[in-house]
């Protein structure tokens, strides 16, 4: 193998445009005046400027990670804007109407709705949260979310609206000193999605948060917050893409999940951030923590379809604290060219009957790296526990790797922990059969591909399911011979 | 249907096909027959447009094309379909889909539209019945986990379904027990068309008890070197492949 194969991956990156829009942008360059100058532009309460500088100390005391199966240059992180803002933000539109039709167009061209009648005259029932570069620019369907009682809007908003709430769970999933990129996370974040749902409310539509990265030598730190309050439902879609740059990007957010008593979340990213040209030039580095508390009964399934990103470091995790909580975690992360990506989950058991699922597909293409990289604890009060995992990858052409990282902790007898592990390749022989009965190869080896993903692509709600079928054929382009 | 004239070929700078010439008109069966290394896969390969396999002289018109000219893709909607010696299993894609992405490509090609979901399920359930394969085969990854007699058959199904104007079955009889031979004969004897043509490559006179040919071809050393009628292969099973090679026919 095979020139056949590798003639048919080469990714044209499709939403790789910059929009032309005036904004506001910090000089590179990161200190304590920046960080106040964050938590000032937001108007933010003392208590939360003395929570980012308390952080941004932590941060300075620690040393970037480097266990992760990734290479790349040392990052200067103050070669690196922290804050960048469309003008047109400074008096913030109050409605859709008054967004700046420049801002509309970027996300149209993504394909996004983001008018809400064309959402409702159209395919999918989902509410939108958009985050352009450091702000969120609109959140689609407030209103009639409201009426059950949702809360879905900007967190830096939602600090000025429910600032109990915020208090509360802001960084009790992901603390300030958890690790070094969530710490300057805490330090910088500028904006993101905020959700709660109320007690025994199955929330009535999917919502979804869209991240984009326009500004250049900006890094993007943005935070999501979403409280599942007990008994209640809620499904979540976050997709993400930038330009094409020939400079590397950071991107740093932190996700924290909370998952009350019998309440379920459902997360699910479609990550398409760009993953630099063909030689290995300019892309996203994604250096993102993701973690989840479920409590008694609760469950959480994260599920992942990770295309983009020059390096991937990345590991959303489940904490299962009450007894028979569930975590799942559903992996679809594909390389190719010279993108890198270190991914899996951590399952952390610490209730009696706790469960959880890994399912992971790897599939490297061209001369990429991808390794999954997963912790399966049992601490010793998790009488009961199981864990499965099953961990596939699928190599196209000779020039890239599959690596595996499994950790496995057991401190309770009862606990019972299965590891399944496979690696294959896509064949000149299967390849050859597909041709023979009139498929052409780029069809045959998307459909492959797809076939391997199958498992976690019927985790993902329809809309994206298709999305992520067909974000996999383009980034498989050119793959094959 | 198909001329083969002089045709040269080579596997990794090794001549195979040394200036083969046959012609097959519609509705024939030929058998080729050949001892091993003779270039009887090769010829599967080459007119089926393998990569790997280069031509290096000759011509082989298909219908009056140039086939030599077209992708192995471009090939098979032309009409002419290879069953393989080993097919190979591709997990997670189920022979249902396949098959739909398969018609869907050769009728595209025909200029037909796309089959009907029901129809399509109703014609590939009968076909199945035909092979002898349980409906579920349909839904499991295409070849994941089939026997060696179950692969086979699943690539008669396919051959049913795709409907080609010329077949090769390349050693479609190898490692098949009696039962699932016959199961493969039946299903090549129910296509029998005047429109349709087969190549029967295989090693042994067996599969032409059941599948009765029109000629008979030996192939050795990378050509025809003798061709005849049905008890062509009689003789050979007789006599042995030795009796060719040594010149002594």
């Amino acid at each position: 193998m095979s020139q056949e194969v590798e003639k048919y991956i080469k990714s044209e990156y499709e939403a790789g445009f910059v929009t032309d829009i005036d904004a506001e942008t910090l000089p590179p360059g990161l200190n304590e005046d920046v960080v106040r100058f964050i938590s000032n532009k937001k108007g933010e309460p003392a208590w939360l400027l003395e929570w980012r500088l308390k952080a941004f100390r932590i941060w300075q005391e620690m040393e970037e990670p480097s266990w992760a199966h990734v290479h790349y240059p040392e990052i200067d992180f103050q070669a690196i804007s922290y804050f960048s803002a469309p003008k047109s933000m400074e008096d913030k539109p109050q409605s859709l109407d008054e967004v700046d039709p420049e801002l509309l167009r970027t996300y149209e061209k993504l394909g996004i709705p983001l008018h809400e009648q064309a959402v409702l005259a159209g395919v999918a029932n989902v509410a939108v949260d958009i985050v352009f570069d450091s702000v969120s620019v609109a959140t689609t369907f407030r209103e009639k979310l409201a009426e059950s009682g949702v809360i879905f809007m900007p967190i830096s908003e939602a600090v000025h609206k429910h600032p109990e709430l915020i208090k509360k769970y802001l960084g009790s999933v992901v603390p300030q000193k958890d690790n070094y990129y969530a710490a300057l996370n805490c330090a910088v974040f500028s904006d993101g999605s905020f959700v709660y749902i109320p007690k025994g409310v199955r929330c009535p539509m999917e919502l979804s948060t869209y991240f984009r990265i326009n500004e250049q030598n900006t890094g993007q730190f943005e935070r999501t917050l979403i409280i599942a309050d007990e008994g209640s439902h809620v499904s979540y879609l976050e997709g993400c893409t930038a330009p094409m740059r020939d400079e590397n990007q950071l991107h740093a957010a932190v996700v924290e999940l909370v998952v009350l008593d019998d309440a379920e979340i459902k997360y699910s990213t479609v990550q398409n951030w760009y993953p630099g040209d063909a030689q290995g030039k300019g892309g996203i580095y994604n250096f993102v923590t993701k973690r989840a508390v479920a409590h008694t009964n609760a469950k959480i399934s994260w599920t992942q379809v990770e295309t983009g990103s020059a390096v991937t470091w990345k590991y959303p995790s489940c904490i299962l604290k009450g007894d028979n909580a569930i975590g799942e975690f559903y992996s679809v992360a594909l390389t190719n060219n010279y993108q890198q990506a270190d991914t899996g989950t951590k399952m952390i058991h610490l209730g009696k009957n706790t469960k959880s699922t890994i399912i992971s597909k790897g599939i490297s293409a061209g001369k990429s790296q991808n390794a999954y990289r997963g912790l399966v604890r049992m601490n010793p009060s998790a009488a009961g526990a199981r864990n499965f995992t099953q961990c596939d990858s699928l190599l196209i052409g000779d020039k890239c790797g599959a690596h595996t990282f499994p950790y496995i902790e057991s401190k309770h007898p009862s606990a019972v922990i299965e590891h399944e592990a496979t690696t294959s390749t896509v064949s000149d022989d299967q390849l050859f059969l597909c041709q023979q009965r009139g498929i052409d190869p780029e069809k045959a080896v998307s459909m492959i591909v797809n076939g391997f993903c199958k498992e976690v692509f019927k985790e993902l709600p329809m809309e994206f399911a298709v999305e992520a079928g067909k974000l996999l054929e383009v980034s498989l382009e050119g793959s094959v011979g | 249907m198909l001329t083969i004239k002089n045709l040269q070929a080579k596997v990794e700078e090794k001549d195979i096909l040394k200036g083969l010439n046959l012609e097959v008109k519609p509705g024939e069966i030929h058998a080729i027959m050949g001892p091993n290394g003779a270039g009887k896969s090769t010829l599967g390969n080459v007119l089926s447009g393998r990569e790997g396999y280069s031509v290096t002289g000759g011509e082989v018109l298909f219908n009056g094309k140039d086939i030599l000219e077209l992708d192995a893709e471009e090939r098979a909607r032309e009409g002419l379909f290879l069953a393989f010696q080993y097919p190979v299993e591709i997990p997670g894609v189920s022979n249902l889909e396949f098959l739909k992405a398969s018609m869907d490509a050769i009728r595209q090609h025909r200029g037909e539209d796309a089959m009907d979901s029901m129809t399509f399920l109703k014609l590939a359930r009968e076909k199945c019945k035909a092979v002898n394969l349980d409906q579920n085969f349909l839904k499991r990854g295409v070849n994941e986990g089939f026997s060696g007699g179950e692969k086979k058959r699943n690539e008669i199904l396919q051959m049913m379904m795709l409907e080609p104007k010329l077949c090769i079955l390349d050693e479609t009889d190898s490692g098949l027990d009696i039962d699932a031979l016959q199961v493969v004969a039946e299903g090549v004897n129910s296509q029998r068309g005047p429109d349709r043509s087969f190549i029967i490559v295989t090693h042994y006179q067996r599969l032409l008890d059941y599948i009765v040919p029109d000629f008979v071809h030996v192939l050795a050393d990378g050509k025809i070197v003798k061709s005849g009628g049905k008890e062509l292969a009689l003789e050979l099973e007789e006599k042995g492949y030795s009796w060719i090679e040594n010149g002594e026919a």
